[in-house]
């Protein structure tokens, strides 16, 4: 069990190692793995790492209904918390090459730019599901614990719709992972009804 | 009388700044360049240029490296990332090459390109080219006078419009074939005809002294310097005169975010994008080079006349 929960880190950081070689890398060369727009290509690799960790934890539980495999759900926080922390580097890599931490440009993208509100709000909650993520939380909130961390079910829509909204053309990638999100919720809908008593 | 080129001052210019020559291959092209008019026959006459391409390079524009203008590429036919158009383009054939031409001109009708091209000079421009996704490059063309280009089929007093068809061939362009894609094909941009005729635009042969990649959009493509990038049509097979203003792919797909003039305007934000400042690549973590955006990208004072009385926020 230990050993599947490192195996899952190591597994779940890898995405975060390959920025960390790149920014190495490309600060001794630049250009080489991160290309021309080095800020807008590390931008992108964190909000896809970040959005793909959410179906991630979110298909942990399908995993264990479906597989059987009963490890998974005690990977579902490492995989939320992964999620959480490629998103805060995909909004810090926007604050700091894309906007240059110009304050009055981010607020008028706050304002303006409809997928960059929608983005920053599920950020937004996610962050209120990290810091709420821990045992003492769970044993604060009690049932409510439950009820507030199904808010994941808000986010990840508004993740994709953030996808869909800055794409300028060729809908596919935001498609599939729509497609991804509503496979898992309908295994969701499916494993509720099964569990109902039969009247 | 002024030598055809801002090379000399330019290239003065980078060897003092911090990038490595090395990483400019300016001898290189310059030496290609010459190799390149030879082999074409084409002799690049002193003083052709208009003053008003040299007058608009920055001090500070330095030639973007050829490695990205020919690997960084928004070419949708070839694929939806940058560097799909430098890996799929190799399948396009652009020999031969034939240009329809239709509408309010005398001359109408298909000819090869090579004809249209004949005895017209070959000039250098290097000019700033501004994506409407807020990247920015410099970029040293090689291309003819679209107003030369435009005149040999002798367009009509009503020819008011000119619009540019992309060459849709799905078999050679696996974008085009990609499913979920909002576009459709054939891509097709257009102009006003004064802003056609003007002498900053011109049709690309020819980059860094070479004939155009296919990812640049060989074996010819548009280049309207004070637009935005998506107005330059590439690999372009027709050519039609206008009463009407044509209707233009990314204007038809989302009008509130494309305007048919998309003059580079900091002052009018897209929807995505805030259009005041830009990144000029290479754009590195440490040096992500954000400038301010200029107005008609930097060449206002030769192309601001062509839009005076008009409201540019309405019309933008």
């Amino acid at each position: 069990m230990i050993l599947s929960w490192w195996m899952a880190l190591v597994l779940f950081a890898a995405p975060g190692l390959w920025a960390l070689t790149a920014i190495v890398v490309d600060s001794v060369n630049p250009g080489q793995m991160l290309g021309a727009d080095a800020g807008e290509t590390l931008v992108r690799h964190f909000g896809e790492w970040g959005l793909r960790m959410l179906l991630v934890t979110l298909s942990l539980s399908s995993l264990r209904r479906r597989a059987g495999f009963a490890g998974a759900v005690r990977l579902r926080r490492l995989a939320g918390l992964t999620a959480f922390t490629y998103l805060t580097l995909h909004g810090l890599s926007y604050l700091w090459f894309l906007a240059g931490f110009e304050w009055s440009q981010v607020q008028e993208d706050l304002i303006e730019r409809t997928y960059i509100t929608v983005g920053f709000a599920a950020w937004l909650i996610l962050a209120v599901l990290a810091v709420t993520s821990t045992r003492g939380w769970q044993r604060r909130l009690r049932q409510r614990w439950q009820t507030l961390h199904t808010l994941i079910y808000l986010a990840i829509p508004l993740g994709v719709l953030h996808l869909l909204w800055l794409t300028k053309a060729g809908y596919a990638e935001a498609l599939v992972y729509g497609a991804v999100f509503a496979i898992l919720m309908l295994e969701r809908l499916v494993a509720r009804r099964s569990r109902r008593p039969a009247s | 009388m002024r030598s055809r080129l801002p090379t000399v001052p330019l290239r003065s210019r980078i060897s003092s700044s911090a990038i490595a020559p090395s990483e400019i291959t300016n001898e290189q092209w310059v030496l290609n360049r010459r190799e390149f008019a030879k082999a074409t026959g084409i002799a690049l006459l002193a003083g052709a240029l208009p003053s008003a391409s040299q007058a608009a390079l920055q001090p500070d524009d330095e030639v973007t490296p050829e490695g990205i203008v020919t690997q960084y590429n928004n070419f949708y036919e070839f694929g939806m990332d940058k560097s799909d158009p430098a890996e799929n383009a190799h399948t396009l054939t652009t020999e031969p090459w034939t240009v329809e031409v239709a509408g309010e001109a005398a001359r109408i009708g298909k000819f090869s390109i090579e004809d249209v091209l004949k005895g017209l000079t070959i000039e250098e421009r290097i000019y700033r080219f501004r994506c409407v996704e807020a990247w920015s490059m410099v970029v040293p063309w090689q291309g003819v006078s679209l107003r030369k280009v435009l005149e040999r089929f002798e367009p009509t007093g009503n020819a008011k419009f000119v619009e540019f068809t992309t060459l849709k061939r799905p078999r050679e362009m696996p974008g085009q074939r990609a499913s979920f894609s909002s576009i459709d094909w054939p891509y097709v941009e257009g102009l006003r005809m004064d802003e056609a005729m003007h002498p900053l635009s011109i049709m690309v042969t020819g980059l860094f002294g070479k004939p155009l990649p296919k990812q640049n959009g060989a074996p010819w493509r548009l280049m309207v310097p004070w637009k935005y990038g998506f107005k330059s049509g590439k690999s372009i097979v027709r050519i039609r005169f206008m009463e009407k203003p044509p209707r233009t792919t990314w204007n038809l797909l989302a009008p509130n975010e494309y305007g048919f003039y998309a003059n580079v305007n900091p002052a009018v934000a897209h929807p995505r994008w805030s259009q005041a400042s830009e990144r000029r690549l290479p754009s590195s973590l440490l040096s992500p080079n954000r400038r301010p955006t200029l107005p008609f990208n930097g060449y206002a004072a030769e192309v601001a006349d062509l839009y005076s009385g008009m409201d540019l926020r309405r019309y933008f």
